[in-house]
């Protein structure tokens, strides 16, 4: 595996402005893809997972706002121009979505899709040469050639789901991102899209960042995981020392509340994620945190290394010099509450 | 395809079944209306002076002196044979109507919607695509204050204007009475009709004469579709497809004209199918206005002499063109939309 | 946005205030085009309520009034500081017809809006909710007098009801109310079937709540909120249809009131020896008025449709990308 990232995000903050108050959907957010990687971005609904996503292809909707850097190729997204941010998706950024019934445009033959979109980016591609093209990538993903002409309403949502999968990779981008792309669809389905997208890092060494809630998927699929909360990345590492050493307590507390052949009894996590037109002062978590300390309520936490390629950001890692006197306390439930009308 | 063709057969047996209700309510409607209606339709017809005995002898001749239902049998089963009644004053059966100023009606509201359809796209997928723009502002303005215009002040303006400060064209009639003279007649459809002949004087006339009354027509029923137009445009610019699209990087003059134009208008077409009540009831306004031979114009006079039966077999005659149009229009969107089809 | 506990607990009492005041919200957050649209026609709509109102008292005259102090006007006098907007053939004074016209337009409307929602909203309830039967019947017979033209069937009412009932603003109100009830069945026969379906009739149902009472509590306020600017679209509907009947002779007689579209069939022999003021003034108060509402009614319309509201949006000013966090490298190995 190179090291060499292939996107690499910095201090990215993208902001929802409403009419009260920018939604800080990311705040701060740092993370690398390499080449031929699978990072699993995890959390809960609403976290700023999505955005994120779609954050690092510029492809935000109206009323959003982002900073910071995604350098891709030695040149930074945010910031480009419409016509350069076009030229990247696709041959270079692939997207493909939760709900795919309602992504394909429903007059258009599945031909039509990938002939525009082969032209769009390879114009001195031949018909011959696109229609090869297509039929070998729809063949990977298990579409037949004899539904090549058909129209998107023909076909099933495991099925519409392999298109537009096919539809990304057969343009091979280096980074593909997925959102959720199996959320909609039963296990069955499930797991044969997971396998598909597994194959194209050994097929086209595709780098994948797969957004899921889905503690499972991640553990069998990724690399690297990153755990995000309230617009932060709490904790990032390899995906096994990250299942089996959960540094921070919202990654504990996330792992115990899935379910597997060991539960004995459903676990949840207290309490509600967040506002995040108005989050928590210091760590975002504090509020929900079986171990907060004093210092949690009152002081941003500051991001550690914990290992060579491992991260976290909550204050049981310290750094104990910056923890002010007695912030190691333990936060009381009561004064919790104090804590946040505060 | 034979799918295709089975079920596209299919699809338009079940629309013809339910014509079938359709066309009896109506049918049924218009026949007790009449029926319901004060005053005896033969005497009022005749001016109230006829004698009693020839008054009765028309009534026997019309059948008007049976019972109701044998009344209501015998005009259906006359109106399922092609047979519209007979008007009585000036004396000429409903079909000659037909023929002779229903063609005139027909021409001038094919020439009115070919305008109504050019402009009322073009202004209302511009004002769409550049939704809150002074090209919106303006379009959408043009659109309410055009269809806020009564057709026979637009027309008035417009005589006053064209025909009598500039003296450009005629306001008046269908064709000028040397044109009358000259102009043999094959379909009753002077445009037509001059072509076919090749007589280029004629045509030249005849248009000149069409100029005003399909412009005020088509100009009025545009601004409806102005409306429903950009609405629909601005509801497909939010679909799923075309975000997909935009992820794959095409770029935005496709995603407008391929994606979202074409599923905006899928629509369009019904809705414009239902404006043909509109532009006949327009109809009636832009024939007495100019003064148009069309069966509208014929009807307003009927309706002037209280002749019933010409009454009812003219309304018969508009019931049955609007039933027979959505028809139409729902295959031809039956043809535009693969997902109807199945 | 928080609801008060002391709002919260009112509405618990069923009290109408906060549900006028959740009904009114998008219009008081309504911003831009919307905004305009919805502000400019408020003013003209009631610019002319007023002037229909006030007409006895702006008017200069009565709008049958041909002389002044014993002296007949001028006929087909040119607009002029006497008759701002001139004299017809008959000798009225322009300007008092359209005014007096604003009063005829609306009272007509009025009449016709409170006929045709009267009749087609029960009608649209009870058919929508209870289904069947009847419901088909009702949806096939609505479905049919639709496909008609409006303007067809309003004429061939007025000139059926023209013999009994005489012409006049009674008979064109008719002819417009027949006109506009199946609109009005269809939207909220349609609304009402996508709502039964919704887990809160649902659950009133099951608690064994009365039909009727569903339908008064639960269903009606919910449907009820596409009715203003559906009516309003519809009232700046009926004006051009109570002007073209008065333009082909179908609508209010002259001796009753002055009527736009009356004046404007009028104004037609006067255009070919070029006389513009008695058709051009009559003409510009229709396109205003039925502007007005029609700006009225879009606005109404993109305030409350979700579909086509636009979020208000501020500007994200990113302040320096605060707290920097700093990474610390542990030394290696464990």
């Amino acid at each position: 595996m190179t090291n060499e990232p292939v996107v690499s995000v910095r201090e990215l903050r993208v902001y929802y402005g409403t009419k009260r108050g920018p939604v800080q959907a990311v705040d701060g957010v740092s993370l690398d893809i390499a080449a031929g990687e699978v990072v699993g971005l995890v959390g809960e609904s609403g976290c700023g997972k999505s955005t994120l996503g779609r954050g690092i292809l510029g492809l935000l909707p109206e009323g959003a706002s982002s900073d910071g850097e995604v350098i891709y190729g030695g040149r930074n997204i945010v910031g480009m121009t419409p016509k350069e941010l076009r030229r990247l998706r696709g041959p270079d950024l692939g997207l493909i979505f939760q709900e795919p019934m309602t992504r394909l445009n429903p007059l258009m033959r599945i031909e039509e899709h990938f002939k525009e979109t082969l032209e769009q980016h390879e114009p001195s591609l031949g018909d011959k040469e696109i229609r090869r093209r297509s039929l070998e990538t729809l063949g990977r993903m298990g579409i037949p050639p004899t539904r090549f002409s058909q129209y998107p309403h023909e076909f099933s949502g495991g099925m519409r789901q392999r298109i537009m999968i096919a539809l990304a990779v057969v343009l091979q981008p280096k980074l593909l991102i997925a959102d959720e792309p199996t959320t909609s669809l039963d296990v069955i389905v499930e797991a044969q899209i997971l396998s598909i997208l597994a194959d194209l890092r050994r097929n086209f060494g595709t780098a994948l960042l797969l957004i899921t809630h889905n503690l499972g998927i991640v553990a069998e699929s990724c690399d690297r995981v990153a755990v995000m909360y309230a617009g932060k990345i709490v904790e990032e590492g390899p995906a096994r020392d990250v299942f089996i050493d959960p540094a921070h307590p919202y990654t504990r507390e996330l792992l115990r509340s899935t379910i597997s052949l060991e539960t004995s009894e459903l676990h949840s996590i207290p309490g509600a994620p967040p506002s995040l037109l108005d989050p928590p002062r210091g760590c975002r978590f504090h509020p929900r945190c079986p171990s907060a300390m004093w210092v949690c309520a009152t002081t941003d936490p500051i991001e550690k290394r914990i290992d060579a390629d491992r991260r976290v950001q909550c204050w049981l890692h310290g750094p104990e010099d910056r923890i002010p006197e007695g912030g190691t306390a333990e936060l009381e439930r009561e004064e919790i509450a104090v804590a946040e009308e505060a | 395809m034979a799918a295709k063709g089975t079920s596209l057969r299919q699809y338009a047996l079940t629309r013809l079944a339910l014509v079938v209700p359709m066309v009896l309510i109506l049918l049924t409607l218009v026949f007790l209306l009449m029926r319901v209606a004060p005053g005896d339709p033969v005497s009022a017809s005749l001016g109230g002076h006829a004698p009693p005995a020839v008054i009765n002898q028309i009534k026997h001749k019309l059948g008007f002196d049976k019972p109701l239902y044998v009344q209501y049998v015998q005009y259906l089963g006359n109106v399922g044979r092609g047979n519209f009644g007979t008007a009585i004053n000036p004396a000429q059966p409903v079909s000659e109507i037909i023929k002779v100023n229903g063609t005139a009606t027909l021409e001038l509201t094919l020439y009115a919607m070919i305008i109504a359809i050019t402009v009322g796209v073009a202004i209302g997928l511009l004002a769409g695509r550049f939704r809150d723009t002074p090209v919106d502002s303006g379009g959408r303005l043009f659109g309410i204050i055009i269809y806020a215009t009564p057709i026979f002040f637009l027309g008035l303006m417009a005589q006053l204007f064209f025909g009598v400060y500039l003296g450009w064209l005629p306001v008046s009639g269908r064709a000028s009475p040397l044109t009358q003279a000259t102009l043999t007649t094959h379909t009753n459809i002077y445009t037509i009709d001059a072509i076919i002949d090749r007589n280029w004087a004629a045509l030249g006339d005849v248009l000149r004469h069409m100029i005003l009354p399909a412009f005020t027509l088509g100009l009025v029923t545009a601004g409806v579709f102005i409306r429903l137009i950009r609405i629909n445009v601005i509801r497909t610019m939010k679909d799923d497809y075309i975000e997909a699209a935009r992820a794959r990087g095409i770029n935005e003059r496709s995603v407008v004209y391929h994606h979202a134009f074409r599923n905006a208008l899928v629509p369009v077409i019904t809705i414009i199918g239902l404006q043909v009540a509109l532009l006949l009831g327009g109809a009636v306004l832009t024939e007495t206005t100019f003064n148009w031979p069309g069966i509208g114009h014929e009807l307003l006079l009927y309706i002037e002499n209280r002749d019933y039966a010409a009454v009812q077999g003219i309304i018969v005659v508009f019931a049955l063109v609007v039933v027979a149009v959505s028809v139409v229009i729902d295959f031809v969107g039956a043809f535009i939309d693969p997902r109807i089809r199945y | 946005m928080a609801v008060p506990a002391e709002t919260a607990r009112i509405e618990t009492r069923r009290s109408i205030l906060p549900r006028v005041q959740r009904a009114v919200a998008p219009i008081r957050e309504a911003r831009g085009m919307q905004r305009t649209m919805l502000w400019v026609g408020a003013a003209i709509t009631s610019a002319f309520v007023l002037m229909a109102l006030l007409a006895p008292l702006v008017s200069p005259y009565h709008f049958d009034q041909y002389r002044s102090g014993g002296t007949r006007f001028p006929q087909l006098a040119a607009p002029s500081a006497q008759h701002l907007m001139g004299t017809t053939v008959t000798s009225y004074d322009v300007f008092s017809r359209v005014i007096w016209g604003a009063q005829t337009e609306i009272k007509v409307v009025l009449i016709s809006l409170v006929m045709s929602l009267s009749i087609g909203v029960p009608l649209g309830l009870i058919s929508g909710y209870f289904a069947g039967k009847l419901d088909r019947v009702l949806v096939l017979i609505m479905d049919a007098m639709l496909a008609f033209p409006f303007l067809l069937l309003a004429i061939v009412i007025a000139f059926l009801l023209s013999d009994k009932v005489g012409q006049g603003i009674l008979t064109a109100a008719i002819a417009i109310t027949v006109a506009y009830i199946p609109l009005y069945f269809r939207v909220i026969r349609n609304h009402v079937i996508s709502i039964r379906e919704e887990s809160f009739v649902e659950a009133a149902r099951a608690m064994g709540a009365r039909p009727f009472t569903v339908i008064r509590k639960y269903v009606f306020f919910n449907v009820i909120q596409n009715v203003p600017p559906l009516a309003t679209l519809n009232a700046a509907d009926a004006i051009l249809l109570l002007t073209a009947l008065g333009f082909l002779g179908y609508g209010i007689q002259p001796t009753q009131g002055a009527e736009w579209g009356y004046d404007i069939s009028r104004a037609v022999s006067d255009a070919s020896s070029g006389i513009w003021w008695t058709g051009l003034f009559p003409g510009l108060a229709i396109v205003l008025l039925v502007t007005g509402l029609t700006l009225l009614g879009e606005g109404l319309n993109e305030t409350i449709n979700p579909v086509l509201r636009r979020r208000a949006r501020t500007n994200v000013e990113f302040g320096p990308s605060s707290p920097s966090p700093v990474i610390e490298t542990e030394t290696e190995g464990p």
